[in-house]
């Protein structure tokens, strides 16, 4: 943080977001990123005012009234090594100041809630995991961190809410995340800033930073009925996933109870961590991601569930903490409509052997 | 007369020599089909001149369209397709040729002693690849434009848009081709036709950026090529090499674009260097303080250059670990422009200065060039660029070290050599006028856009949020001045053609190889092989040759 | 009074000594012009490995990430077509090394002889090139809308391919992935062949030339600078060879 004289620091910045320099501080992150930019704005200003000294002041001693012979100098070492040195020097502080904010920005806590958004032409789709959905605004508490987990479903977006500081590409194909903290209730802007189209200028929406009791309010107003974990079981059943993905003994897929964050072995010899990204690409691409000990028959799933699809499945797996759950799912599974031929002939094929012995 | 060093022969008696490479050949085909350099310098200097004022047009539109909020005075496509041909036209159509294939065309051979281009006809050639590039971009306007950006950010380009994607890759395709050869042409002159005498460290360092900046040419343009290509195979037959729905990554897309787009930035600005250490010498009668230096901070720059390209991607969700060693490869790259411009301040330091034209314009490149670079730093540091990339941060960034820095040398660089070009002098006062008119309505122009970055506005946005108006006013205000700012020197120059004083051989009393010879010169340049006996900015070695022509004629 | 005293003199520039009429004007001597031809071929050669190289990058990429993929389309090609193209250029490097050796010892009728046979080796590469790729076309390799994973959900329909691989079906979205295969292999063949034409081009050219005797009478560098060429575009072809024809083909 600042180790300016909070006096001090709490009226430069006043005057700043006064005089509209800097977008207002409203994320914990902020002012130290605001400390870091002053650095450099001032280490800029120092070396812009060195050198228009250096030129105004050489140009009025040696002008060519006032010195009309040149001396012809070759050069100085210890001058080169002096302006390669400092510059380094003070460049190299911000590389690893700069880094530090980097790292953090990028490095969600572990006890961050995560709110989902799909950037598409053009338009920010939020998805809280209680359900509530957004269109080109984002409701956040003040004082816990917020996880945002992007993907786009077309072109590369980008989202960017400078009262916080933050910025993420949203890229089609994978999922990006940043956190931040939201420290100071109000509305802010939420801008698309990688040019993604016509209608890019119009991509922009409304962050609204609440108190936690606001918030909670707004939550319980604002569901559609069920959470994104819901909309995720729903999902697993009708596609059948739970046919392979069961707690039989014979079951032809591993069991997801708690895999989420845990530590898979592969059939390739790796162990990868089982995150969001790694379940996406396993529901889309699930050839390259066989657990081990399992045989490589799961099909993929590309071109017949959304990006929104997804998620609420990651979801639905984030939450997937005991065997019993998932007994849940398969008995919701066996009594919706949409299961009804399919039940039969999953019966069918767990006759045939499944898991391959090691 | 004591103020300045401009010295003219006697205008009641002085001549344009009769023989020289304008006179030497008369009729259209002697230009069109001609292989010595100074007359493509000429054809290109005409060439980039007309795309350059396409290109500012497109700017006016722009500014024009962000002094409201509201998207009113044209659609939001048509804005779209109005800042993408900015981009292309003034990045692939003016600032990559623009020293190089003018000044550097013209003058390369002559500072080197040599007769011409190491192969002239590759010369000629690459002007012909130059023009249908640029024919094709004109047309690919006048069909309806295009409207990825300049930076056909796939998936956007390739699946997203139905505008004229492949003919503007296409344009720059072929005058990426064009930039090729020339560079090609650059570095083998270099190496292999030094006049006898002429060591690698007698070169002027106006060539030494050059063939930095060559370097870059060849070897960084291809990488585009290819980039586009597979562009072009995407959108036209869905090879997916860059979808994800078939495996491809869009991000490989970035990599590979950026590959070339960061060295092209040092293309574009290292020959305007070279320009500014020949004007601040011959200005303050001075060598260029630490002359290795430069000349080293040059190749540095080239070579550095090509392993930062990816700090363009650093929200792009490439690894925390990648972003490290992207951020620490740019301080580095950073070092050794502050190296030039702190050398060339200490090159005023007992000189004797004056303040001609050039000089101005050199004088604005250092502030504007040190503004531009430092908020490179910004957004070389990691964590900061989180919040100014995409935003206006960068546009205000990129003009400051393009248009403030890299315009202005080239209007020092035709300005200081406009007399050995022409034979004529330009008319001192109003091009002084001229220089701060447009540094005045270029800070007006660019230093609202930093705050406007810093506040959050997005880059590429038609409309914006109505608190950032104020900014944007003095935005387009300062556009309008400096448009006054670049048209005067079309007129004047022009003017200058008929009427301007005759200029002699030196009316700068630089050093150089090119200001001992006749202007204009003679196509083969020199009468005799000259053998290079001195040392680079030798202003003594120029006493003792006056003093010998002044004791021989007399 | 053109050049200003101020320059000092060597031999003047425009003196006609006996020079061959093949030295352009602005060189000062033949063998500088030699030299500076050759370096600017070689100059033209590394940016040739440039715009190679992002195809080659995209390659190692996406050859890491899919690698089932690619051992399935690469059993897709056939390796004695491959082979048969490889001998033949190899041969065409060499009928053009002797080409150059004939221009330098002033061979005219050789000349013209090696460099006809350069011409028709590089016309027979195209031909089985082309061969190849009607095959591809036929199997619906060919990336974009008809582009078929027949192949590879299904190895028996192809009977050739799976009597000699006996390859697995792969998953659905591995075989998805075999495009990105063909993409790359046509991007690089293409590319490559397209510098096969231009050669062959030049090749023509040069044919007539050399019947005239242009070559033969002491200026050797155009034939000498094409020869780097052709051996480059040779070059680039092996590499070719090894990354798409032969991934796995012993599992």
């Amino acid at each position: 943080m600042s180790h300016i004289s909070p006096v001090i620091w709490q009226y430069l910045v006043k005057w700043m977001t006064n005089f509209a320099l800097f977008p207002p501080e409203a994320s914990r992150i902020a002012p130290q990123m605001d400390a870091l930019l002053f650095f450099i704005t001032l280490v800029s200003l120092i070396g812009l005012t060195i050198v228009v000294l250096l030129v105004v002041s050489f140009s009025i001693l040696y002008s060519k009234k006032r010195h009309p012979v040149a001396v012809q100098i070759e050069g100085s070492t210890l001058l080169e090594a002096t302006w390669t040195i400092i510059p380094l020097g003070l460049f190299l502080i911000m590389f690893v100041w700069g880094a530090l904010i980097y790292f953090r920005v990028y490095t969600p806590p572990a006890n961050a809630m995560n709110i989902y958004v799909v950037g598409k032409q053009w338009m920010w789709k939020a998805e809280h995991p209680g359900g509530q959905h957004e269109i080109n605004s984002l409701h956040v508490p003040t004082g816990q961190p917020v996880q945002l987990t992007l993907i786009s479903q077309d072109v590369f977006h980008s989202f960017s809410i400078p009262a916080f500081r933050v910025k993420r590409e949203a890229i089609p194909g994978r999922y990006t995340t940043v956190w931040f903290e939201a420290t100071t209730p109000g509305t802010y802007h939420l801008f698309c800033t990688q040019y993604c189209g016509t209608n890019h200028s119009q991509m922009i929406g409304d962050v609204v930073v609440m108190t936690p009791g606001d918030f909670k309010a707004w939550l319980a107003s604002s569901t559609s009925g069920a959470s994104l974990a819901q909309n995720g079981e729903r999902l697993f059943a009708s596609l059948s996933c739970a046919a392979c993905h069961n707690t039989r003994p014979d079951a032809r897929g591993p069991s997801l109870a708690n895999v989420y964050g845990s530590k898979l072995p592969l059939s390739t010899g790796e162990s990868i961590t089982a995150d969001d990204a790694y379940l996406r690409e396993a529901i889309l691409n699930p050839s390259q991601h066989i657990t081990q000990g399992y045989a490589p028959i799961m099909p993929t799933y590309q071109g017949q569930v959304s990006e929104e699809g997804i998620i609420a499945l990651v979801e639905y797996i984030k939450n997937l903490n005991s065997d019993y759950r998932i007994q849940q799912t398969t008995n919701t599974t066996d009594l919706l409509p949409e299961s009804e031929g399919k039940a039969a002939s999953a019966a069918a094929k767990t006759t045939a052997p499944g898991k391959v012995n090691p | 007369m004591s103020d300045t060093i401009v010295s003219l022969p006697d205008q009641s008696t002085a001549r344009i020599p009769k023989v020289n490479y304008l006179s030497k050949e008369n009729g259209l085909l002697s230009w069109l089909l001609t292989s010595d350099h100074k007359r493509i310098a000429i054809l290109y200097l005409i060439s980039i001149t007309f795309f350059f004022f396409i290109g500012g047009a497109l700017a006016g539109l722009i500014r024009l369209e962000l002094l409201t909020p509201q998207s009113d005075l044209m659609a939001t496509d048509t804005y779209n397709k109005v800042f993408t041909m900015h981009g292309v036209i003034m990045i692939f159509f003016f600032l990559v040729p623009s020293v190089p294939a003018t000044l550097g065309n013209f003058l390369i051979p002559i500072m080197l002693g040599a007769k011409d281009l190491a192969l002239p006809k590759i010369n000629l050639l690459s002007w012909y690849l130059y023009m249908a590039g640029g024919l094709l971009a004109l047309y690919t306007m006048m069909s309806g434009g295009v409207d990825t950006g300049w930076t056909f950010t796939t998936p956007l380009s390739t699946h997203y848009v139905n505008t004229n994607v492949l003919t503007t890759g296409l344009a720059v395709f072929v005058a990426g081709f064009s930039s090729i050869f020339t560079g090609l042409n650059f570095i083998v002159t270099i190496h292999k036709m030094r006049a006898p005498g002429m060591t690698w460290f007698r070169m002027p360092l106006f060539v030494w950026a050059h063939y930095a900046a060559s370097i870059l040419m060849v070897l960084g343009t291809p990488v585009l090529a290819i980039a586009i290509v597979l562009v072009a195979l995407e959108r036209t037959i869905g090879i997916g090499i860059f979808d994800p729905a078939k495996g491809g990554d869009p991000l490989l897309f970035q990599h590979l674009f950026w590959f070339y787009s960061h060295p092209a930035v040092y293309i574009m600005i290292l020959p305007g260097m070279g320009v500014i250490s020949e004007v601040i010498s011959t200005f303050s009668r001075k060598r260029v303080f630490g002359y290795t230096a430069v000349a080293f901070s040059s190749v540095a720059i080239a070579v550095f250059g090509f392993f930062v390209w990816a700090h363009h991607m650093f929200i792009m969700g490439i690894s925390n670990y990648a972003v490290l060693v992207f951020s620490l490869l740019t301080m580095l790259v950073a070092v050794p422009s502050a190296i030039k411009i702190f050398n060339w301040a200490f090159t005023l330091y007992k000189g004797s200065i004056t303040f001609e034209t050039p000089m101005l314009y050199a004088f604005g490149f250092m502030g504007l060039f040190t503004i531009g670079g430092m908020t490179g730093v910004f957004l070389g540091t990691s964590g900061t660029d989180i919040h100014l990339t995409e935003t206006y941060f960068i546009v205000a960034h990129f003009h400051f070290v393009m248009v403030g820095g890299m315009l202005m040398a080239f209007l020092a660089g035709i300005h200081f050599w406009w007399p050995k070009i022409t034979g004529r002098m330009y008319p001192e006062k109003i091009s002084q006028l001229a220089a701060v008119v447009t540094f005045i309505g270029f800070n007006l122009t660019f230093f609202p856009q930093f705050i406007l970055g810093a506040l959050g506005m997005p880059r590429r946005y038609a409309a914006y949020p109505p608190e950032f108006q104020i900014l944007n006013v003095f935005s387009t205000a300062g556009a309008t001045i400096l448009g006054v700012g670049y048209l005067l020197p079309v007129l004047y120059l022009t003017w200058s053609l008929k009427y301007g004083a005759i200029a002699g051989n030196n009316p700068w009393q630089a050093t150089g190889l090119e200001w001992q010879i006749q202007s204009p010169p003679l196509t083969e340049n020199f009468t005799e092989l000259p053998i290079m006996d001195h040392e680079a900015y030798d202003y003594e070695w120029l006493e003792n040759q006056k003093a010998k022509e002044v004791a021989s004629v007399g | 009074m053109s050049d200003s005293p101020a320059i000092a003199h060597g031999a003047p520039a425009d003196a006609h000594l006996e020079h061959p009429s093949y030295l352009r004007h602005h060189f000062n001597s033949v063998e500088q012009q030699a030299d500076t031809t050759n370096f600017a071929m070689w100059l033209f050669l590394l940016t040739e490995i440039m715009f190679f190289g992002g195809l080659f990058t995209a390659y190692l990429i996406y050859r890491n990430w899919y690698y089932p993929a690619f051992v399935a389309g690469s059993h897709q090609l056939n390796v004695v077509w491959g082979t048969l193209n490889t001998v033949v250029l190899i041969g065409s490097s060499f009928t053009m090394a002797m080409g150059v050796w004939c221009a330098e010892t002033r061979r005219r009728r050789g000349l013209v002889l090696c460099l006809t046979l350069t011409c028709i080796l590089g016309l027979c590469f195209l031909g089985i090139k082309t061969v190849e790729y009607r095959e591809k076309f036929e199997m619906h390799h060919v990336p974009g809308q008809h582009y078929s994973l027949q192949s590879f959900l299904d190895p028996q329909s192809n009977p050739a391919v799976f009597a000699e691989y006996h390859d697995k079906p792969l998953a659905l979205d591995m075989a998805r992935h075999t495009e990105i295969y063909f993409s790359l292999y046509f991007a690089l063949t293409g590319m490559h062949a397209l510098h096969m034409i231009i050669g062959i081009g030049i090749l023509v050219f040069m044919i007539f030339r050399a019947q005239a005797g242009a070559y033969t009478a002491g200026h050797v560098t155009f034939v000498e600078n094409f020869g780097y060429y052709w051996h480059f575009v040779d070059l680039v072809w092996i590499y070719l060879f090894a990354l798409l024809y032969l991934i796995s083909r012993h599992q």
